[in-house]
């Protein structure tokens, strides 16, 4: 734990009201300043890494708003990353079923890309031959233990072809090239989301980018990162520098917020590492979400609607605290000839995603979500739009259970820009496939 | 040890046990508040939902002797809120209820534990208006504000939190329940005891309800910053404007070395060789703003300001005044430790006590950043150090004494807005005088005999 940055709370209580676990108990313990208090109390010696603390650094969403609260520029970030390593290996909370499952998805799923692509393919099997249909209908799903019976209903949709199978390795905008980008697919978004890739490549073709797309895609590591887990996030990385030279592009385009907040800060995992220290400085500049991509570079403005008329927007938590984007994606947004954009009420408050939060504390995830929800009601908006896959799916779930709700559909920025493109009178296809 | 152990199990029968912690996890991040370098771990905190539960906590503890210490959300910046050891901390943040808002009285009843943004929040929803704003207004509670009687940037115009109390219900050091104060504008009957409490810091009672007065909200506001090459220029213009029977809502400063630490930090195109920087604002009807407006821009021009901005419009208002609003973050970036000060002195004494921080600053190899508030004379200090150089420490002791002297011997006070807590009480007697010292005692001895509550703060 790097002392120096302990010290740089001065314990004055900013962070307090934003942040979602301290509003909900006001307890000081599930606040940042009390969680740094109880990190400082060990680093002096005053008390050991305990299950209590073990189980304070899992209630933290991890949805840095206090970060952007901070008056005196905390890097929360690592102060939690580091904390929930040590509460790893102190193993205080450890058990035979949750090494299970941490070993699972952080040591062979998100690992291995190939065998969660495998793993994506049998479910989308299992989802469309009606053998869901059928576990469902016939309550199966009561055969399954209690803490996967009450997901079971949260399990995101298989996309019905991933990601390489819609864009091609390399592709090209019609007329000049004027950058050449790399695109990251992401895990959940390739999986669930290809489509939403797919409409990343097609804005940013319209926008004179040569778009390149590795076909096996690493995890960027965040899962790791936040879990624990940094050895494994540092080998990721090291995967993800090997896989795009940063040297080869202007720049690599992520449209996770979730990713992206990690995927800038490779230099600090790798910083050690003289092999990549200078080639992770050289990524970290060069990775940029797609919505900064955007606006940096002057994206056009589309010349046709997206065939919707009113949307609010959803801010991911790593998006506009992790990476401080906030304005950009509402230009966008702004730019769609007859979109009416309605400002949400705490857009900026977490949904109760926060990674596997709803996973590991799905109680407070499910306030989260209906504090969420009827901030977007109030808006009367039909549709709301987010910017990472986890507050999508996060999104999406809550609304399927809210019949009631005026918004039926969630989207992103991103496939509402291609939307408009797509719709512009003169668009004959905007890339050529080589 | 055992007499705590039946008091604490008593405490946990009075209340629910969950809203009684005594985990070394739960305790430590009660340890502190906002003031740097203060900590001590509280036997208990408990968490009361009205009144009543304060009282019977109180009189378990006057009964147990155990020390009680209130806290809201713990934003103080004197150490006012620190625990004692063996203490119980009675944190009343779930006392958050607005509980009316009377249009016809223009008052505002609310629980203690309601957030003071909250307070103005409800007010505006009326076309109210609830001026005090200290700078943590967004977390801090309404009972600590008038506990501490906090400040704010308005101080000139709109005064402080004492002058919005109307009334208070107080829980006393025998657990006893007090009403005080009323909806009426003029009320003499009897000493004004709501007096005593607003700024007692805790010693005297525990306010649970306060009785607020509200304005009607102003309409219209301009903002406006003007660049020096001296701090006495930009003091001499506040009092033009000040002649000129002018009274802005906002006059706040920023010396040379805050300017500069705003500039690396927010990038807002500051040039940084200017010797200060005054922001100020007009509120109130529209036509009287503009007007007043445009002679203050006139005055600061006169007055040898080297540039001066007005706004058109609020979103540029904003910008104008983010030099401001990020002063303090600027600041607390650049060492591990921030010491905020808050020494005040009379409005026209104000540009010699900056000359005079900057040399004793020099003087002992210190980084000291002044900004504050220049219509009211508040001034913050902010000593950026670290806690952990000890030999840097002793200077920054030197530099506050000799700093607090020279404010008292220019007829000021220790404390504008922050409190005596823990953090000034060693100045107390050398600005009040053994006479007023020894008042403050009797009050304390005549309402709190046995030193129950927040013992060993403001004196001992």
């Amino acid at each position: 734990m790097d002392y120096s940055i302990l010290q740089q709370c001065m314990h004055c209580g900013m962070c307090l009201p934003t942040c979602p676990t301290y509003v909900e108990t006001k307890h000081e313990r599930n606040s940042p300043r009390g969680r740094i208090a109880l990190m400082r109390a060990i680093a002096d010696g005053e008390m050991n890494v305990s299950r209590s603390f073990g189980d304070e650094m899992y209630y933290c969403l991890g949805c840095l708003a206090c970060v952007t609260a901070c008056p005196a520029g905390v890097n929360y970030v690592e102060l939690f990353e580091a904390a929930r390593a040590d509460v790893e290996q102190s193993k205080v909370l450890e058990n035979p079923q949750r090494s299970f499952w941490r070993w699972l998805t952080l040591e062979i799923f998100f690992m291995k890309p190939r065998l969660l692509r495998a793993a994506g393919v049998l479910l989308r099997c299992y989802q469309q031959c009606g053998l869901e249909w059928l576990a469902r209908t016939l309550r199966l799903i009561w055969l399954l233990p209690g803490n996967l019976r009450k997901l079971e209903p949260q399990t995101p949709r298989m996309s019905d072809k991933f990601s390489n199978a819609l864009i091609d390795e390399v592709e090209w905008p019609r007329g000049e090239v004027k950058h050449r980008v790399a695109l990251l697919t992401g895990c959940v978004q390739d999986l669930a989301f290809s489509d939403i890739n797919r409409d990343t490549a097609d804005v940013l073709l319209a926008n004179g980018c040569e778009v390149v797309t590795p076909r096996v895609q690493f995890c960027c590591g965040s899962l790791h990162a936040h879990n624990g887990a940094p050895h494994l996030a540092a080998e990721l990385a090291r995967k993800q520098i090997d896989m795009i030279d940063p040297e080869s592009v202007d720049a690599i385009i992520t449209n996770a917020g979730g990713c992206g907040s990690h995927l800038k800060h490779y230099s600090n995992l790798l910083g050690g590492d003289p092999a990549y220290s200078e080639r992770a400085r050289l990524w970290d500049s060069k990775v940029k979400d797609i919505h900064e991509w955007l606006v940096t570079t002057g994206f056009r403005k589309p010349a046709a609607g997206c065939g919707m008329s009113e949307v609010t927007y959803h801010e991911s938590c790593h998006l506009c605290h992790g990476q401080k984007i906030t304005r950009q994606p509402r230009a966008i947004l702004n730019a769609i000839p007859g979109l009416r954009v309605i400002e949400l009420n705490e857009s900026n408050w977490c949904c109760g995603s926060a990674g596997i939060y709803n996973i590991t504390q799905p109680e407070e995830s499910a306030r989260l979500l209906t504090r969420k929800l009827d901030n977007v009601e109030r808006t009367h908006a039909p549709a709301v739009a987010t910017s990472n896959p986890g507050c999508h799916l996060q999104l999406a779930f809550g609304l399927r259970n809210r019949i009631q709700s005026m918004c039926r559909t969630v989207t992103q920025p991103v496939s509402m820009l291609a939307a408009a493109y797509r719709g512009e009178p003169t668009n004959e296809g905007q890339h050529d496939s080589r | 040890m055992n007499s705590h152990g039946s008091f604490l199990q008593s405490i946990a029968a009075s209340l629910a046990p969950e809203r009684v912690l005594t985990q070394k996890e739960d305790l430590i991040p009660y340890s502190f508040d906002g003031t740097a370098a203060l900590k001590q771990r509280p036997l208990c905190v408990v968490f009361p939902l009205d009144t009543a539960e304060v009282s019977a906590c109180v009189k378990l503890c006057a009964e147990h002797r155990v020390p009680v210490v209130t806290r809201g959300s713990g934003t103080g910046l004197s150490g006012g809120s620190v625990p004692v050891a063996d203490c119980v901390v009675l944190c009343l943040v779930k006392l958050d209820k607005i509980l009316e808002l009377d249009t016809r009285n223009l008052t505002l009843r609310a629980q203690c534990g309601v957030i003071t943004k909250e307070i103005d929040d409800a007010a505006a929803q009326h076309g109210l208006f609830y001026p005090p704003d200290p700078g943590s207004m967004k977390i801090s509670t309404i009972g600590g504000n008038v506990a501490e009687n906090s400040g704010g940037l308005r101080g000139l115009k709109y005064g402080v939190t004492r002058d919005y109390v109307m009334g208070m219900t107080v829980v006393l050091p025998d657990g006893c329940v007090a009403t005080l104060g009323n909806k009426c504008v003029k009320d003499v009957a009897g000493y004004s005891l709501k007096d005593l409490f607003i700024g007692s810091e805790g010693t005297l009672g525990i306010i649970t309800e306060v009785l607020l007065k509200l304005l009607p909200r102003p309409v219209a506001r301009r903002t406006m910053l003007a660049l020096y090459d001296s701090m006495e220029a930009a003091a001499r213009t506040v009092s033009a404007i000040i002649a000129a029977r002018i009274i802005p809502c906002t006059l706040e400063f920023l010396d040379r070395m805050t300017v500069g630490c705003v500039e690396s930090y927010a990038k807002i195109g500051l040039p940084t060789d200017v010797e200060a920087l005054l922001l100020m604002e007009t509120d109130g009807h529209p036509a009287a703003v503009d007007d007043e407006a445009a002679q203050m821009v006139e005055i600061a021009r006169q007055n040898g300001a080297r540039e001066i901005k007005m706004a058109s419009d609020e979103a540029e208002g904003a910008r104008l005044a983010s030099a401001r609003r990020n002063a303090f973050s600027a600041l607390a970036r650049v060492k591990p430790t921030t010491i905020l000060e808050d020494v005040t002195v009379p409005r026209s004494e104000l540009a010699t006590m900056v000359k005079f921080i900057a040399e004793t600053a020099a003087r002992h190899r210190l980084q000291i950043g002044t900004f504050g508030h220049m219509g009211d004379g508040n001034l913050h200090p902010t000593f950026l150090t670290n806690e952990r150089d000890h030999e840097e420490m002793v200077r920054v002791e030197l530099a506050l004494e000799e700093i607090v002297g020279h404010t008292i011997a220019l007829g000021g006070t220790i404390t504008g807005e922050h409190g005596v807590g823990l953090a000034k009480k060693m100045f107390l007697r050398q600005q009040l005088g053994d006479a007023s010292f020894e008042l403050l005692r009797l009050v304390k001895n005549a309402i709190d005999p046995t030193a129950i509550l927040n013992p060993g703060k403001i004196f001992d």
